[in-house]
């Protein structure tokens, strides 16, 4: 009798979470997949009808806004690793007693509200402000010309809102090198950058896949940055996907168009995880397990 | 670089030499500066501009200095309520999921049972899902069975979005959890719910708090799940939203200010107290080894 209550503690301390997530995250998929099959409109009704051309039709006439979101999130991926990579780097290594502070000014960000740092990027970027006015002058930016309503604009605005997901988790891996271990190569090969190369870099693996995943994933689906600092040319999926849902009630095909993102995200993350090593992310996982 | 110009470098004396070496030198901590400064500007912007005095409806360009928006944050009604029902939202939402996701974490670490792998799956796969879809498949579900959306649906989708980092944050706390001392506890007749609550809890209580700190801050914060979920109820980032379109008043970067300086001082005081948990549990063996020394000393003499 105890034995058997023993062994289904687990499942009373998993159940209510374990539910919670199945009712209110797997079940939606499901609906949201039913949905994307049905045929009709908000005045009239909408019924199932395995209505398969929502997926075509809305691929055909949205595949430019598609393309866009992963050109957009992938160079602000790549920006941001370009960026956060050094600053993980400088603060796991340089930082001594100022570690935590540099930490805290990291996450600050996350500290205003997201809508409220991206329209501070608008006021950055502005017509009129100092930074476009300098860009002006050096010849960056045509006398005329404009930064706001660019795909820089929205790249940059990418970039800056998802940073800390990338130097978070590069920073993790790297503060847990041993640093004798550095030391060590630099012995035997005796030049910091074969060190960096052949022992710093592969033990970051790992923080560098999960930061790249949790840059990229959030930014594919963003519809923020678009909105705020681009035009129309600019609309990247999420616009497309918020607004057929929200403003337009075309309930099939922005269901049809949700499910295509995110078996796009998926495939995509399986492919790279595959590329750069599954140890990377799922090995840490079932370490810890 | 080869060694040779590094060596004429470090024994060089000449000024640019030096000034070469550096460089070279702190390259990478002038570059993090820089990348530091990125990440605040737009911080400093936010503030500054809660005490500008805009002359159209646009807070967009300097026009001079005031403190009139300080005086008086909480004057627009409809921003005010806004903030009041996010913080009430992120209350009642951060309580929930945090109590659901360290019970997760709890069987995750102390329990071996069958379905580990899928658990695990399950908890990270809304972490790897676009918001944007897991808005819009709550709403499909609540479409689908004419639930109209409100303050109910949005602390469903806040629970739900918050519990997987409860989860992560809770559990790696966990992990370095040393269980001799709840042995301890029930060796001295204490039976296992006062040992939970007279051990376990008060041990990874920082976990908790941290994990609800996460979650308090996301649901804040969130604006995607709650576009799609929220009916015509009004949280803080959707106001903010509905004004962008004609006029953001200077009063929501004041609010925006505030918030940043209440998150900063708390993140500060859980790190100090973090901190000088560490040193309180670090003095420890160092004392037990001084205790020992003294005690040998006069053996020794």
């Amino acid at each position: 009798m105890t034995v058997i209550r023993r062994r289904l503690v687990p499942y009373f301390l998993l159940g209510p979470g374990m539910i919670w997530l199945i009712l209110f995250f797997v079940v939606p998929m499901y609906f949201m997949g039913r949905l994307s099959l049905e045929q009709g409109t908000l005045t009239e009704g909408f019924e199932f009808t395995w209505q398969f051309s929502n997926f075509t039709d809305s691929l055909s006439e949205f595949d430019t806004q598609f393309v866009r979101s992963f050109f957009y999130a992938g160079v602000a991926t790549v920006l941001a690793l370009a960026i956060g990579y050094p600053l993980a780097y400088a603060i796991a290594f340089r930082g001594g007693k100022w570690r935590n502070a540099l930490l805290l000014a990291v996450i600050a960000p996350f500290f205003v509200t997201y809508l409220i740092r991206t329209l501070a990027w608008q006021t950055i970027l502005g017509d009129t402000s100092v930074v476009v006015e300098t860009m002006r002058s050096l010849g960056l930016v045509s006398a005329d010309g404009r930064v706001l309503d660019t795909a820089g604009s929205v790249i940059a605005g990418l970039t800056y809102n998802f940073l800390p997901f990338m130097v978070l988790p590069i920073y993790a891996s790297l503060e847990r090198i041993d640093e004798n271990l550095i030391e060590a190569a630099k012995d035997l090969y005796s030049s910091a950058r074969t060190a960096f190369w052949k022992v710093t870099l592969p033990i970051s693996a790992p923080g560098i896949v999960a930061g790249t995943l949790l840059t990229f994933i959030p930014a594919v689906g963003d519809y923020i940055n678009a909105d705020f600092l681009g035009s129309q040319n600019q609309a990247m999926i999420g616009n497309v996907i918020q607004s057929r849902y929200l403003v337009v009630n075309d309930y099939p095909s922005a269901a049809a168009l949700s499910f295509v993102l995110l078996v796009l995200i998926m495939a995509a993350v399986v492919v790279y995880i595959r590329f750069a090593g599954s140890e990377a992310l799922m090995g840490e996982e079932a370490e810890r397990a | 670089m080869s060694a040779p110009p590094a060596a004429a470098a470090a024994t060089g004396r000449s000024a640019p030499a030096r000034a070469w070496k550096w460089l070279r030198e702190n390259a990478i901590s002038l570059y993090a500066g820089l990348a530091i400064a990125y990440m605040l500007i737009p911080i400093a912007v936010i503030i500054a501009f809660s005490f500008n005095d805009p002359a159209g409806r646009y807070n967009f360009t300097w026009e001079g200095f005031t403190l009139e928006h300080w005086e008086n944050p909480f004057g627009i009604t409809e921003l005010t309520d806004a903030m009041v029902l996010s913080l009430e939202l992120a209350a009642l939402a951060t309580l929930v999921a945090t109590a659901l996701g360290t019970l997760i974490a709890l069987a995750l670490v102390r329990y071996e049972f069958f379905g580990r792998r899928p658990t695990n799956f399950l908890i990270v796969i809304p972490l790897a899902t676009p918001e944007v879809v897991i808005g819009a498949a709550l709403l499909s579900m609540f479409l689908l069975y004419g639930v109209s959306p409100g303050f109910n649906t949005l602390f469903i989708a806040h629970v739900m979005f918050s519990i997987s980092f409860v989860v992560i944050v809770v559990r790696s706390r966990l992990i370095g959890f040393d269980r001799s001392l709840e042995e301890a506890a029930q060796d001295l007749g204490a039976n296992a719910f006062t040992t939970f609550r007279t051990v376990t809890l008060p041990l990874i209580a920082p976990g908790i708090v941290a994990g609800g700190m996460l979650a308090f801050a996301l649901s804040i914060d969130d604006f995607v799940i709650s576009n799609f979920n929220s009916g015509t109820t009004v949280t803080f980032p959707l106001y903010i939203f509905g004004a962008s379109q004609r006029g953001i008043p200077v009063e929501v970067n004041v609010m925006a200010a505030m918030l940043f300086a209440v998150t900063v001082v708390a993140m500060i005081f859980t790190v100090w107290q973090q901190r000088r948990a560490e040193r309180l549990a670090a003095t420890r063996p160092e004392q037990e080894e001084e205790d020992r020394a003294l005690a040998l000393a006069p053996a020794r003499g």
